[in-house]
């Protein structure tokens, strides 16, 4: 903590502080990445895909993503299964996200827009 | 920075502290250590949400949902379902009185969804002990733009055109107060900000100053920039001790950053505050014995002019402004007056806090934009009258407001209008009352704190006050007299017009606002010798309708004083030499056979 000597600097603290309370905040417009962890997706690995999709977001400094967890949708076979619902588009689910998988959806579908069709779920 | 998938916020206002949130805080960061989740959820501390009666209460983003009454055995359920397993802990949620699912957002929520948020915006979003959060949520960006594109005229002229008004009682525009401060002439000039927060049941200030003290910082170094001070007092009372603690930690933050002290932003600009506590007079809430207060001596007011303006703290120049009123700068100089004016009504601009008590279901804090009408708050917000009881009338302004009756509950809130109705805006108190309130009863309970608050400096006040006092005291002892009300009513205008202070001046409202819609209850009172309400216990008796009594016993059984008699599977009789009324008989009645008269 130092003294903050110029509106520059306000700003450019602002802009880091912003990070503090962004998931307080304008949620609706943000990208939504949801985690099955019900029993049988933190038995399949949801606890590590979680873990990965943390540290990815962390790592690529994304702001406007949240990350939230929901309970078993019925499709025990497929977890662990993740969501990902950006602001205005239908939500894609993925199906047996590994930690692998889910750094790259984090890169290829959050944050370049692209879905990865060969780990959406099939049609059964 | 650590991402962090979500927030954990515990109230951490008086009333939530009170009904016991920091112990459930201490439990969340234990059961969050434990399940080792340390690094993805965050628990922090904010200030007051407003609905103080559900407390302690807790918000978890990135959902926003909004869990209430929890206690410490509640966490590792919130903790295992929610934080782990995504699923919302449905017991804990709020529930709609009107509706019968419950409602999984703050935002959802009819106490919610028809506030607008100024002055509060802070208030349960951030973490008020951290300058960092107030700095991401545009703080001090105020202060830099006034300090870099603005002139102290330019300033003025922005609060002036802004429409804003003292939040604090009287309701005078900020932007006069400020320019007469600046044209005042003296190189020294003082701001002040009244914290003196004293009608019973008001707490916005005390909200502001725990939930979001850097607004005020803000906006009094602002104030200090607009006429030209270097030093501000913010004077708060010593019953405070969480608003206290949180406004030290807040000047130390902001003298660590240099947003108070010398060279402010590298602008030239120098400013600093400091703190001065009361000891809960409510007369210093007057702002001369305010100041009086500050400078250490007895807290007493003395006539105006000259007023503060001009001849304030140490004799120089001061500008005293409420904590609500320095709370809505900040976004009027980001925002812009046009923006500020376009919200309230023609007279009265922006919004306003109030503390809803008394008889109604959601007691707590609210935030309206001017102009909303009494019923939309008191039903819409408030959530109507418990236990279907009636609405009778809502005192507003607080001892020196007045009663408005349920006639007028279609009538917009503003500062004139109250005022027209015999009441006041104030600070903000507003407490409801239901079909069971007497109000001489009430009259007599403002009067008593009035009376038991004022001075004694004027003789008005001091004596006049004593006076209507023990007339109300007799008329609700059924010792009334003809022409007491004519004598109240001398009484009250002559104190009004010849009183030093607000105080006195005001005093005698809750008598004549009550004899202006309630005078046929003074009436009973007097010449029948009866409470209406059944409030008064020299008035009324206790009696068994005999065809409604099944001789159960059970009154006789729970009657302290042996005043039931009779025999089993026969009706019963009170003795009423020996009754007491203190009402066990009729809340024991399983056939409601026992009626108050």
């Amino acid at each position: 903590m130092g003294v903050i000597k110029s509106i520059e600097e306000l700003e450019k603290i602002r802009d880091q502080a912003r990070e503090l309370i962004n998931l307080r905040k304008d949620n609706e417009n943000k990208t939504r990445i949801v985690v099955g962890m019900g029993t049988c997706g933190i038995s399949a690995g949801a606890r590590e895909v979680l873990m990965a999709i943390l540290d990815e977001i962390k790592k690529r400094n994304l702001t406007d993503v949240v990350v939230t967890e929901t309970g078993c949708i019925g499709m025990c076979r497929f977890e662990p299964l993740v969501d990902v619902i950006k602001p205005n588009q239908p939500k894609v689910t993925y199906v047996n996200v590994n930690p692998e998988k889910a750094r790259q959806i984090v890169a290829r579908h959050v944050v370049n827009n692209q879905v990865i069709d060969e780990w959406v779920i099939p049609n059964i | 920075m650590e991402f962090y998938r979500a927030h954990v916020l515990v109230c951490r206002g008086t009333g939530c502290t009170a009904s016991g949130s920091e112990p459930v805080m201490e439990a969340f960061e234990k059961e969050i250590e434990k399940r080792g989740l340390s690094k993805e959820v965050k628990v922090l501390l904010t200030g007051c949400l407003g609905l103080c009666e559900l407390g302690p209460n807790i918000i978890i983003y990135p959902e926003g949902t909004y869990y209430c009454k929890v206690k410490v055995e509640d966490v590792p359920e919130i903790v295992e379902e929610h934080l782990v397993k995504g699923r919302i802990v449905e017991r804990l949620l709020y529930k709609e009185r009107t509706a019968e699912e419950r409602m999984r957002a703050l935002t959802d929520i009819n106490f919610y969804k028809r506030q607008k948020r100024i002055a509060l915006r802070n208030c349960g979003l951030i973490n008020p002990e951290v300058i960092e959060e107030y700095i991401a949520n545009d703080g001090y960006r105020a202060l830099a733009k006034v300090l870099t594109e603005m002139t102290p005229q330019q300033v003025i002229d922005e609060v002036t055109k802004s429409g804003l008004r003292g939040r604090g009682g009287g309701g005078f525009p900020t932007g006069k107060k400020w320019q007469f401060a600046k044209d005042a002439p003296g190189d020294v000039k003082y701001v002040v900000c009244n914290g003196d927060e004293g009608d019973p049941g008001a707490f916005m200030d005390r909200s502001i100053l725990e939930g979001d003290p850097h607004t005020v910082l803000e906006a009094m170094a602002i104030a200090g920039y607009a006429i030209g001070a270097k030093e501000g007092y913010i004077y708060v009372r010593a019953e405070y001790p969480l608003a206290v603690k949180r406004l030290e930690i807040a000047i130390e933050q902001a003298r660590e950053r240099g947003l108070l002290g010398k060279n402010i932003l590298g602008t030239g600009f120098d400013f600093d505050i400091f703190l001065r506590l009361g000891s809960g007079a409510f007369v210093c809430g007057e702002e001369t014995a305010l100041l009086a207060s500050i400078e250490g001596r007895r807290g007493e007011p003395r006539p105006r002019p000259p007023f503060p303006a001009v001849e304030g703290l140490w004799g120089k120049p001061t500008l005293i402004n409420n904590v609500e009123t320095f709370a809505n700068i900040p976004p009027i100089i980001l925002n812009g007056a046009e923006w500020f004016a376009s919200i309230g009504t023609e007279r009265s601009k922006g919004t306003k806090v109030f503390a809803i008590g008394g008889k109604i279901n959601n007691t707590g804090l609210v935030e309206i934009p001017m102009g909303t009408t009494l019923r939309e708050v008191i039903y819409d917000i408030g959530g109507g009258i418990p236990n279907g009881k009636k609405f009778k009338a809502v005192q507003t302004g607080g001892p020196s407001g007045g009663c408005i009756p349920a006639e007028l509950l279609d009538m917009p809130i503003e500062y004139d209008t109250l005022t027209q109705a015999g009441s006041m805006m104030g600070s903000g108190g507003m407490i409801v009352m239901d079909e069971d309130t007497c109000m001489v009863d009430i009259a007599k309970f403002f009067l008593t704190f009035t009376q038991d608050e004022s001075c004694g400096k004027c003789p008005p006040c001091r004596i006049g006050t004593k006076r209507m006092l023990e007339i109300l005291e007799r008329i609700t002892n059924g010792e009334g007299r003809e022409g007491d009300i004519e004598l109240l009513e001398t009484l009250a205008r002559n104190i009004k017009a010849s009183a030093l202070c607000g105080l006195g001046q005001t005093a005698p409202n809750p008598v004549l606002s009550t004899l202006r819609y309630f005078r046929h209850e003074y009436e009973a009172h007097i010449k029948e010798k009866k409470c209406p309400a059944g409030a008064c216990r020299a008035l009324i008796s206790y009696e068994i309708i005999a065809e409604k009594c099944k001789g159960c016993g059970l009154c006789a059984k729970v009657c302290p004083v042996g005043a039931i008699s009779g025999e089993r599977r026969q009706p019963h009789v009170i003795d009423k030499e020996k009754c007491i009324k203190c009402n066990s008989c009729i809340e024991r009645c399983p056939f409601g056979a026992i009626v108050k008269k």
